[in-house]
């Protein structure tokens, strides 16, 4: 096939991508409507059962010693075990959001796939091509984190804002295929770019959760009220660790980047650092994800307010990646717009 | 910072410790911190009271130091460090893009007085972001020389005791120690207590047995990449500040043919550091062989993008074969401890001028700077030399001349397909010689008179010409020449001996960065109760800062170690207490 072939090939594999994101995050959507629902008569059976276990914990106090220990236990240790993690069975929307999502990245990676057959190159060197490696990274990351821990709560943020770059990277980014000019020519380009989409991905996730506990520390601290979608969803020091985790990955990631950043400059253009537009912000970032770090670490600074510190950083991640790559004079005008 | 060094003396726990895990041993043990960390234990503050106590010299000093190496300070210095950096990327900056600044001068003629007093467009060295970094270096050495001083102490000391009360502990479980069928003898404490040592010693763990338990910590290295990252961060900027002294950088043009030396006088401009004197200057040649472009011929919406410049050059250096080499982006040039670097490419023009008196006045090859992507050149051609009068030139070079529908000529390709040369020319006295310093890629019109030149006042029209051409000045003036087109190279040339100092810090910063966040610092405990069911043992953990997988790990012992105190026969069981 030539090139151009390949070219149409990944269009079609992109807006077809995009057509599964939608359904997903519909469902996700459509999940997160249940999950209110589910919410609300959960709450109200909560406040029947109150009544009947007031009458069982008089009859347990009356146990013997060994079993009030064992209660004690249980109680202590809900932090760890959250209930909305392992109470709730999936519902169907989110069961279809995830096999949606699965066989979106697949046609999105072979987009991606498309994309550096028709190059002859890593499919990253664009905006347009950064935008669509780059939310490919997103669900794959997403998808694999998911493995680990449940974050299908996130599925509706997660496809909302992959859509959002997806779309703007098709529609508006896309460039056709260009050779790469001497300066790009490096194996840097392979590592330099890549770990900085991924730790992108990650630093993207972090957010979302950070978003959520927020959300969730201002409903504990005003006990429980407002969306009660939240109640499906882990407490606010659960998100705030799961948060603190990934942005712990995009961070090392994001140094990664820098480091090999500056030893790809110091070949391309004889100096490793020297305060390109691109270099200070991602510079920034780095610092204000260091704070974040510090901030988790800081008494009177855990909760929201390193939350905060984190949706500042993906904002500046987010903002590196649009307005000084379009509008900034720089070395690394690569945009190809 | 230390709870112990602190001097209002240790502040005693008003209850007696439960648990017992912040006793004498667990202080020498654990990372020392801020104050302020979220690990360390919260202080009553006593300068809170109503009689508060009036703070010496010393006092204060004290207090301000703690201020400046606390958590707080350095996450707002880190947060000012952040903010501080925005501008340098907003306007640009004489470092970068000295044009810029230039440009922002011209665009902005109000503003640029204001943000050049800011020093915002040399943002990374004005006086207050130096401060805030300054600043923040300051808190992290106070920070980080007591914690290594402490650090190495920890490394040294046991395990702390085992707390009275594992039950609140994480991942708290307690089993019946398993016995044996056909044997009555159950195991007993010290071999479950030996048993689970061997496994925890195995498994990395530094243990100390207290009574009938094993007191068991891992993960020193996490406290160690923590405080290597961040001496690595020191040894940076350091490297850097110090390092930048010691090298130079230079720039040369230089056209096909021609032959760089390194000495100073062949530098266009030079930089050395602070502790760089010019003598240290290695001596190598470089001759420049040949300059070739490649072109994007097949994508119709890239052709004329270049794909490949290599520079073919022949080095020498003094007792050395000369060498045939290339020089291309990404691929520099290391010769006699500098790097030599292809940052950029042109168009020269070989021309001869004869004068008025029929000599020779010039007869070079002239770099034309380039204007656009298609390589349309701008240069000025000074004869100094020519009699009866100085001329003067301003040519415009066409690699792929194409004439426009006003008569103008551009060019519609970079490549040199169909290359033009226009000139107009000036004759009159050029000003070189009244010492006042002047750009070669300029000239000065004033005063000068305009003798084939666009304007109305001029003999002609400016002069066009293809290579080969030989064109006449008007007025008998002289002739110009076009001899030969050429390309020309800009070299960087840099040498910075310490840059591999940087790398190494940058190496460790990474290490120290996946130990110190990923190792898991943590306690265990296995202990053998008596109650009244027979021997039970207990496992418990205690995390020291993150630590995701400590749940698991404690199930893990628990599990391993159960295992190997069920053996299958009587032998093993041998086996095991040996």
């Amino acid at each position: 096939m030539t090139s151009a072939e390949f070219s149409t090939l990944c269009l079609y594999a992109a807006y077809s991508a995009i057509a599964i994101y939608v359904i997903a995050f519909i469902a996700f959507a459509l999940d997160l409507a249940k999950r209110s629902g589910d919410a609300q008569i959960a709450a109200t059976a909560a406040l029947k059962a109150q009544s009947r276990q007031s009458a069982l914990a008089g009859a347990s106090a009356s146990a013997g010693s060994t079993g009030s220990a064992g209660g004690t236990l249980l109680l202590e240790r809900t932090d760890v075990t959250e209930p909305g993690e392992t109470a709730r069975r999936s519902s169907k929307f989110e069961r279809i959001g995830i096999s949606m999502m699965v066989l979106g990245l697949a046609v999105h990676i072979a987009s991606v796939v498309f994309r550096g057959l028709a190059a002859g190159r890593v499919p990253w060197a664009n905006m347009f091509e950064f935008g669509l490696t780059g939310t490919a990274l997103i669900v794959g990351v997403f998808l694999l984190v998911n493995l680990v821990v449940d974050l299908r709560y996130l599925g509706a943020y997660v496809m909302g804002l992959n859509l959002i770059l997806l779309g703007v990277a098709v529609v508006n980014f896309y460039v056709t295929v260009s050779p790469l000019v001497p300066a790009l020519q490096s194996y840097w380009l392979v590592i330099h770019v890549f770990v900085a989409c991924l730790g992108t991905a990650f630093f993207a996730i972090a957010g979302g959760l950070s978003a959520a506990q927020i959300i969730q520390e201002r409903r504990e601290a005003s006990k429980n009220a407002g969306i009660k979608l939240f109640d499906t969803l882990p407490g606010a020091e659960r998100l705030e660790d799961l948060a603190y985790r990934i942005a712990l990955v995009g961070f090392v990631l994001w140094t990664f980047t820098l480091i090999a950043g500056a030893v790809w400059a110091e070949k391309a253009w004889g100096r490793y650092w020297g305060w390109d537009t691109k270099e200070v912000w991602t510079f920034i970032i780095w610092v204000i994800y260091a704070g974040y770090i510090h901030a988790r670490a800081t008494r009177g600074w855990r909760g929201a307010r390193s939350s905060w510190l984190s949706l500042v950083g993906f904002a500046a991640v987010m903002f590196n990646f649009s307005i000084v790559n379009l509008f900034f004079k720089g070395l690394h005008a690569y945009s190809g717009l | 910072m230390a709870r112990s060094s602190d001097s209002n003396g240790p502040v005693e726990p008003a209850e007696p410790q439960v648990d017992g895990t912040s006793d004498r041993t667990d202080e020498r043990a654990d990372p020392l911190r801020p104050s302020d960390h979220i690990d360390s234990v919260e202080q009553v503050d006593s300068d809170s009271g109503i009689t508060q106590p009036k703070l010496g010299f010393v006092g204060y000093l004290r207090f301000f130091w703690r201020q400046l190496t606390s958590m707080r300070t350095a996450l707002l210095l880190l947060m000012l460090l952040a903010l501080a950096a925005v501008p340098g990327s907003l306007v640009p900056q004489t470092s970068s893009d000295p044009n810029g600044v230039v440009q922002y001068k011209t665009d902005h003629p109000q503003l640029y007085p204001i943000l050049d007093k800011l020093g915002l467009f040399s943002t990374f060295t004005t006086p207050w972001f130096s401060a805030v970094y300054l600043l923040l270096f300051i808190s992290l050495v106070g920070c980080i020389i007591p914690r290594v001083k402490h650090h190495l102490e920890a490394l040294r000391s046991a395990p702390p005791k085992t707390p009275a009360r594992l039950s609140r502990l994480a991942g708290f479980q307690t089993h019946q120690a398993p016995t044996v069928t056909g044997d009555t003898a159950p195991v007993s404490a010290e071999i479950a207590v030996a048993t689970a040592r061997q496994h925890l010693r195995r498994a990395g763990y530094r243990t100390r047995v207290y009574g009938d338990s094993v007191s068991a910590e891992r993960g020193y290295l996490r406290e160690t990449g923590n405080l290597v990252f961040h001496t690595a961060l020191l040894g940076v900027l350091v490297t850097v500040g110090i390092g930048g002294g010691f090298g130079y950088t230079g720039q040369r043009v230089v056209v096909e043919g021609q032959t760089f030396s390194n000495v100073l006088g062949s530098y266009d401009s030079f930089n050395p550091g602070r502790f760089f004197s010019d003598s240290q200057l290695k001596p190598f040649n470089i001759a420049i062989d040949k300059f070739t472009v490649k072109y994007e011929d097949k994508i119709i919406d890239a052709i004329g993008t270049p794909t490949d410049y290599t520079t073919y050059v022949t080095t020498s250096q003094p007792g050395q074969a000369s060498k045939k080499t290339t020089i291309k982006v990404n691929d520099p040039l290391s010769i006699g401890g500098s790097n030599v670097y292809l940052l950029g490419n042109g168009y020269a023009v070989d021309v001869t001028v004869r004068d008025g008196e029929g000599n020779i006045a010039l007869k070079d090859t002239i770099p034309f700077l380039p204007q656009d992507s298609n390589l349309t050149s701008l240069g000025v051609i000074k004869v100094p030399d020519a009699k009866p009068t100085q001329l003067g030139m301003i040519g415009f070079f066409y690699p792929s001349a194409t004439k426009l529908s006003s008569g103008a000529l551009a060019s519609n390709y970079p490549d040199d397909i169909n290359p033009k040369l226009t000139l107009s020319v000036y004759a009159g006295d050029l000003g070189l010689d009244d010492g006042v310093p002047r750009s070669v890629y300029e000239l000065d019109t004033v005063g000068l008179k305009p003798i084939a030149a666009t304007g109305s006042n001029a003999v002609e029209k400016p002069l066009t010409l293809e290579p080969g051409q030989t064109v006449k000045l008007p007025n008998g003036l002289g002739s110009v020449q076009f001899n030969d087109v050429k390309r020309f190279v800009s070299l960087d040339i840099h040498h910075d001996p310490t840059q591999i100092y940087v790398l190494v810090f940058a190496i460790l910063i990474v290490l120290g960065l996946l130990t110190g966040l990923f190792v898991p610092r943590r306690r265990v405990w296995v202990k053998a109760v008596q109650g009244d069911d027979g021997l039970r043992i207990e496992y418990a953990g205690l995390a020291r800062g993150e630590d995701p997988t400590l749940e698991r790990a404690v199930d893990d012992l628990a599990k391993k170690h159960l295992a190997a105190l069920t053996p299958k026969t009587a032998s093993d069981r041998r086996k095991v207490s040996s």
